[in-house]
């Protein structure tokens, strides 16, 4: 005979039952947050984001004042030049930190540019399928064979370089991996009963895509967009190494390696700096992506 | 076998096609000519320049004769370098640009591999995490502050290397260009090497080898290996690639006279004939190169059919 008791057993059974239930998210945040690498790497990449955010509004000097007193000073507390100046007399402190603001929001935005491309892209071609996806991807293949990197630096040397033509040029090339992933992964997707349910309701091509499977698709995309960030960081850096990216006085960690690595000789600092915060930043991106890559993949369980 | 060859080397052809096209339209669309100087010139001299390189003509035949030189193997002449075509210009720097970057790929191919198998059959264990550690250094350190650090160490502090020039090739001077261009990809290489020869070390035949009593080196060398290579062959494209890219810098940084520094050059001075000429050049050999690399990955892949 069931009494009250044990229904109330029953329920109570069920629902810390739901409770325990691991999902795949709280399976991923657990071994994620066993990875003393990647934790680390979010840490610092954190204080990074925060610091160059924050701090050059703390300090008494702007980036591109000049002083012309201080001309290649070495760090030194005692002046307020904590990093030292660089050839102009400029703070490079705050030079650094602001290279840095301009390096990752290029990082973010470029990457979210060729998220958009991407996605949309891949989801389609993987959603439609046939000939449609063949030449869809065929385009992908044949884009995937040009050196790129060439023709952005011809994008800059011909249009001028201006901060928003990076944007759309470094986004703009960083698609074709995204699209290869989202297509791969829609193509399983689009099996399932959800989006049959879709179908039968009367839900409308473009409505299932965006509606039903793009949102599935976000955990790959979330482990791809750490790689992406990196990646994209680097490019930047290329170009403005090479003088095709950020002009000035507005700077990035690339153009101050440059600046840096002209008169190493004698001031090693204004060299070392910008390159630590670069490769350190590179180095975080990459720890997490590889970390969340363990984490959410399911063959090593 | 032959087929595929074929199809794959007709399949190369559209990607060409379009790089040059893409090449040809962008330098049109760009705002300023390459004769735009500080003072204007007179007309006629104007005029007379823009015959000259054929700039008068509607685009479409000037598209149409570009295309055709470019058949015959004729990239024109060097706006910038009067006295020089674009072809003398390449041909001078690409002895130097090949030795830098084809002795980069090659030992980033074969210390890559060899990193990457130790680290993989001694997985987990102090040899495997320093390889990775070293290796996620590699991968985060991109090449254009490598270098700087290199010269800084080794030539200004140490004084053992040159810091920069050619010098005709002596050893001493291509040491630290080629260590800045091959490390990120050693890397790169060697942490693909690892994870693909895991994979293949925990697969059905080779527990049959070693079932069978084979020597472990037997069992690595003649049966893991080849499969194993398989993701590393596939990477060598965008390596390749990659490193022709990085070798600008490089060249840039060391003061190298290859075919780079003038890319850069060209590309600051607008010279457009030197600029498209290199990007093609650059293009074609690196689709050669992805042709190559799909052939040989075919005949090492038993799975794919042809």
């Amino acid at each position: 005979m069931v009494t009250a008791k044990d229904i109330n057993a029953l329920q109570s059974l069920n629902s810390n039952e739901e409770i325990k239930g691991r999902s795949l998210w709280s399976d991923a945040t657990h071994r994620l947050k066993m990875n003393k690498a990647a934790v680390t790497s979010v840490i610092i990449l954190l204080l990074i984001t925060l610091m160059v955010i924050i701090a050059p509004s703390f300090s008494p000097f702007s980036f591109d004042e000049i002083d012309w007193d201080l001309i290649s000073t070495p760090p030194s507390i005692a002046n307020g030049h904590v990093f030292g100046t660089d050839a102009i007399g400029r703070d490079l402190f705050v030079r650094t930190l602001y290279g840095g603001r301009m390096s990752l929001m290029i990082g973010v935005i470029a990457t979210m540019v060729s998220l958009l491309i991407g996605i949309t892209y891949g989801a389609t071609a993987g959603y439609l399928g046939g000939r449609t996806d063949a030449i869809m991807m065929r385009i992908v293949d044949i884009l995937y064979a040009t050196p790129f990197m060439f023709f952005v630096i011809l994008l800059m040397v011909f249009f001028g370089r201006n901060i928003y033509l990076i944007f759309i040029a470094i986004g703009a090339i960083n698609w074709l991996d995204m699209a290869r992933i989202v297509r791969g992964q829609t193509l399983s997707l689009k099996r399932k009963e959800f989006v049959e349910a879709a179908i039968a309701c009367g839900v409308t091509t473009p409505r299932i895509i965006l509606r039903h499977i793009v949102p599935n698709l976000l955990g790959i995309v979330v482990v791809y967009v750490t790689l992406t960030i990196p990646q994209v960081i680097l490019v930047e850096s290329f170009l403005s190494f090479l003088g095709l990216g950020v002009q000035e006085p507005d700077t990035s960690w690339g153009a101050l390696v440059n600046e840096g690595a002209q008169d190493m000789e004698i001031a090693p600092w204004a060299l070392l700096f910008p390159a630590g915060f670069l490769a350190t930043t590179l180095f975080c991106f990459n720890f997490i992506g590889d970390g969340l890559r363990d984490a959410l993949d399911p063959k090593d369980r | 076998m032959l087929r595929f060859t074929l199809r794959r080397f007709l399949g190369a052809w559209p990607t060409l096609l379009i790089l040059m096209t893409l090449a040809f339209f962008m330098m049109r669309a760009a705002p300023g000519g390459p004769f735009d100087t500080e003072k204007t010139l007179p007309p006629e001299i104007q005029a007379n320049l823009d015959k000259k390189y054929h700039l008068d003509e509607p685009l479409l035949k000037q598209y149409g004769r570009y295309l055709l030189d470019l058949a015959q193997g004729d990239f024109g002449p060097s706006f910038q370098y009067k006295d020089y075509s674009v072809n003398e210009l390449i041909a001078q720097g690409f002895p130097v640009s090949l030795r830098l970057g084809g002795t980069a790929i090659l030992l980033a191919f074969f210390i890559g591999c060899l990193l990457g198998t130790i680290a993989a059959i001694r997985q987990n264990t102090a040899t495997d995490y320093t390889v990775m550690a070293a290796a996620m250094t590699g991968i985060s350190i991109p090449n254009f502050v490598l270098a700087p650090l290199l010269i800084l160490l080794f030539a200004v502090h140490l004084g053992w290397l040159p810091a920069g020039g050619w010098n005709d090739g002596a050893l001493l001077n291509t040491i630290l260009p080629i260590t800045a261009l091959t490390l990120p990809y050693v890397a790169y290489i060697s942490r693909l090497m690892r994870s693909s020869m895991i994979e293949v070390l925990r697969s059905n035949p080779i527990r049959t080898a070693r079932a069978k009593g084979l020597p472990e080196h037997t069992v690595i060398l003649r049966h893991a290996m080849k499969p194993a290579l398989l993701p590393v062959i596939s990477f060598l494209g965008p390596a390749t690639a990659g490193i022709i890219t990085g070798s600008v810098v490089i060249e840039q940084i060391f003061g190298i006279p290859g075919i780079g520094r003038f890319f850069v050059q060209g590309a600051l001075n607008r010279d457009y004939t030197l600029v498209m000429g290199v990007v093609v050049f650059y293009g074609i050999l690196i689709i050669a190169f992805n042709f190559i690399v799909d052939v040989v990955y075919a005949l090492l892949d038993p799975k794919i059919r042809y």
